[in-house]
């Protein structure tokens, strides 16, 4: 116990913190620019008629033409956060907004984004915006040079729970025997200069394979240890650009990039600051006051950290909630989502809904095209829970439109890492008399492996 | 003497890894000399030239072609409205009807960019709307309103279906305003298929060539889409599924293709089936070289499904649609009333080579069904 509070009790300087709160406000103002730019909140958000939504939360909707305002606090509040001005407020709007954003539709559902929104989470209770920023330029009774070490471990932490359950969800037979999906997805990237002449070969498959499982399980211990650490940093370099050249990955790569530099000493940070400083003419030293931000053992102190315990705990506990379903992971997807499987199978699919009418069994067929775009009908076609929301859903459309008796029923199919097509729901179960839930989804065929 | 190692490490790493991540999403054109194709590999730019050169624009060359014959045979019409004029102009028709089939699939380029595909066959058309543009004499068929009042369909309605009889079609056409809105729509179809063909020659073909990327906007992710959704969309649904009722529950007769002059609707999709079969297998038709294509790849992937050829389950599956599509009688519209089963039967063989499209050849290629070009983690 005292070992505990001497722990909590320990401070550090603060510089990492304030530059971790600047690129990470920045990566994420140019992430949302980006997605704007390349046309996406027209495409996946305005144009759908219908979105698919997580369970429980389907009051989450997409409010029509207000997206973009919602894209703008967002982007507003990244700002603020990277400026450390109303940090605290900052930080709340951009971690409701954001968040709000992932809610409104599964179908773009993506790792690296649920990574943002709990690292904003986290960041709400750190005191990043005490050293180098606006709120601490202001007010200067907030001005400290350091901070309590576990504010910064929290951040590590963060990113040792992303990289190492990531590098157990490699340790599957497809990935380590097999060399899959790499098998498929490398050869086809032979175009590629320099790398492209070696992208079909037996043993590239299972170097990457397995190079990339050992990174994944090993990065955050050298770089946790200080002489290995540089030629870590390289690594996390060069891993996330060569995903960067062979997968289209966005801006995760970057973002990891600049999230692993929290692992280096302050010296490093404060060269940063400096640089950054020189550049916009402002003084670092009136920061370097020698105050330490002491958390006082205050009632709102011990909410703090109980707040920020609770999280790890359920970040520790929601990737190995898989374990309470039967059957194949990858073919049910049960607990798939926000446990750090990343880039882990190829899976496509193909759903045809079939329309009958209970009394009579006159029934038509429908046309996804009608209802979802591309990128919709993707999703679904290889996820059990968005075949049902989206059954349902057609049930109710075609209910309305004035159809009786309706029964939905499905004919689908999907291939897992190359096992080729075979029949994914049972076809002879009228979806409309399942209820959505998170219990196990008998209804989904077993995979013929 | 640490921070000298700290940086070094970092920006020579950082520098060399931003570069090649850089050339990657550049042309390879631009930055590199030209790979020695080797065994071992297997050559997507080959693939793409020959795509290009062997089938893509010869098919455009054929139809833009067959129009300039039609424009010469409705000029020959408007000197002498005769019944012989008439059937000459009917016969060039067809023939640009059945050059049509070989490039609807290749909507990619200028031809999706001005929507060649819906202003050269939207069907069912409208009846009213062609009446009211030939009474106004006033419209603009840029607009996609009109897209139902003009293509393909269109013309079909004017020559084969504006009166019962022959004798008065021939009287009606050889009215002013019915004879130049028919000129009108001749001519676009010319001009809009000439602006695609030149553009392919000219620009979009060292375009084409160059995207070898693997992403939603590499050609070879783009053209299997799009000619995927051509066989699901325009194929499978347009000209069967959608008359026989598969998407309805009630036959839709008027919804075939080329109803009014009917006999050949039947002919129309065996025409479109043959094209994609076409495409996949790199075959060209005669007189040119076949071409590497999706069948090379599949196979140079050592693609298989329960240990057969993926290739061969997917050629196996079109000919079986193509069989089925043989108890087929040549107008659709009477199959449809005589007997819809059978359209059925063809509908379901086509439907089975979906699976085997969409699913197990678009993971064997690695290329996402996906219109949206968005980022995947």
């Amino acid at each position: 116990m005292s070992k505990l509070s001497s722990y909590l009790n320990k401070h550090t300087e603060a510089a990492p913190l304030a530059a971790f709160r600047i690129l990470f406000g920045l990566l994420m103002v140019i992430s949302l620019i980006r997605f704007w730019y390349h046309g996406w909140i027209e495409k996946l958000y305005l144009t759908p008629s219908f979105h698919f939504s997580y369970y429980g939360l389907d009051f989450i909707e997409v409010p029509g033409q207000w997206t973009y305002l919602l894209f703008i606090l967002c982007g507003l509040s990244a700002l603020g956060l990277s400026l450390g001005y109303l940090y605290r407020s900052m930080s709340v709007i951009f971690f409701l907004s954001f968040t709000y954003i992932e809610l409104m539709d599964k179908t773009t559902y993506l790792n690296h984004y649920y990574f943002v929104s709990i690292l904003s989470f986290l960041m709400i209770w750190l005191p990043a915006h005490r050293y180098y920023s606006i709120d601490a330029h202001l007010r200067p009774a907030l001005r400290a040079q350091y901070v309590p070490q576990w504010t910064i471990d929290s951040i590590k932490l963060l990113l040792a729970v992303v990289y190492i359950y990531a590098g157990l969800a490699k340790l599957n037979y497809d990935w380590i025997v097999q060399a899959l999906p790499l098998k498929i997805w490398l050869p086809t990237k032979m175009h590629i200069p320099l790398l492209g002449d070696w992208l079909n070969q037996e043993w590239v498959f299972y170097a990457f394979s397995w190079g990339g499982a050992a990174y994944d399980l090993s990065i955050v211990f050298f770089l946790l240890y200080k002489r290995t650490r540089v030629y870590a940093f390289a690594m996390v370099v060069i891993f996330h650009l060569l995903t960067r050249v062979l997968f289209q990955i966005g801006m995760f790569p970057y973002i990891m990039i600049f999230a692993t530099l929290i692992f280096f000493d302050a010296s490093l940070h404060r060269r940063i600051l400096a640089s950054i400083s020189i550049i916009l003419g402002t003084k670092l030293s009136v920061f370097d006051n020698g105050i330490v931000a002491h958390y006082r053992a205050s009632f709102w102190s011990k909410i703090r950290l109980g707040i920020v315990s609770l999280f790890f705990i359920l970040q520790l506990l929601v990737p190995l909630r898989f374990l309470l379903y039967p059957d194949h992971l990858f073919w049910t997807e049960e607990g798939y989502r926000f446990s750090w499987r990343v880039m882990l199978m190829e899976k496509t699919g193909y759903a045809q809904f079939k329309i009958v009418n209970g009394n009579t069994g006159r029934r038509f067929y429908v046309n996804n095209q009608d209802f979802l775009n591309s990128l919709q009908e993707k999703q679904m076609s290889t996820q059990a829970d968005m075949i049902l929301e989206y059954a349902h859903y057609l049930g109710n459309h075609f209910a309305s439109q004035g159809h009786e008796h309706v029964e939905v029923y499905v004919e689908s199919y999907a291939s897992l890492n190359g096992r080729g097509s075979q029949p994914y729901v049972d076809p002879t179960i009228d979806l409309m008399s399942i209820e959505p839930s998170l219990k196990h989804k008998s209804w989904i065929l077993p995979l013929n492996d | 003497m640490k921070h000298i190692a700290i940086s070094k490490v970092f920006i020579h790493s950082f520098l060399i890894l931003i570069a090649i991540s850089y050339s990657s999403c550049t042309n390879e054109e631009d930055c590199c000399s030209p790979k020695t194709p080797k065994d071992s590999s297997f050559d997507r730019e080959a693939m793409l030239t020959q795509w290009a050169e062997n089938m893509i624009i010869p098919a455009f060359e054929d139809y833009s072609s067959a129009l300039k014959d039609l424009a010469v045979a409705q000029d020959n019409f408007a000197a002498d409205p005769s019944a012989d004029q008439l059937a000459a102009m009917r016969d060039d028709y067809i023939n640009a009807y059945l050059a049509w089939q070989s490039v609807s699939l290749f909507d990619i380029g200028r031809a999706e960019s001005i929507a060649l595909r819906n202003k050269s066959n939207i069907f069912p058309t409208s009846e009213e709307k062609i009446a009211a543009n030939i009474e106004s004499s006033d419209y603009n068929l840029e607009l996609p309103s009109n897209f139902v009042a003009q293509g393909l369909p269109a013309i079909d309605y004017l020559l084969y279906g504006i009166a019962d009889e022959d004798a008065d079609i021939l009287n009606i056409l050889s009215e002013p305003n019915y004879e130049l809105y028919l000129a009108t729509l001749i001519n676009r179809l010319d001009v809009i298929t000439d602006d695609v063909l030149t553009d392919w020659k000219d620009n979009y073909k060292a375009e084409f060539i160059s995207n070898q990327a693997s992403s939603a906007t590499g050609s070879i992710d783009k053209l299997v889409n799009d000619a995927i959704f051509y066989y699901e969309k325009f194929l499978r649904a347009g000209k069967i599924g959608i008359p026989a009722g598969v998407f309805s529950g009630n036959t839709i007769m008027a919804a075939i293709e080329a109803p009014y002059s009917g006999i050949y609707s039947k002919e129309f999709f065996d025409e479109g089936l043959n094209s994609f079969q076409n495409f996949f297998n790199g075959t060209s038709v005669t007189g040119r070289p076949d071409s590497q294509s999706l069948r090379h790849y599949l196979d140079y992937l050592g693609a298989e499904k329960d240990g057969v050829l993926l290739s061969e389950l997917i050629n196996d599956q079109l000919n079986k649609a193509r069989t089925a599509a043989i108890e087929l009688s040549g107008d659709l519209q009477n199959q449809i009333y005589k007997d819809n089963s059978k359209m059925l039967n063809t509908y379901d063989e086509l439907q089975k080579a979906v699976v085997l499209l969409k699913v197990d050849m678009l993971q064997a290629l690695n290329i996402k069904v996906d219109f949206v070009d968005a980022d995947g983690d």
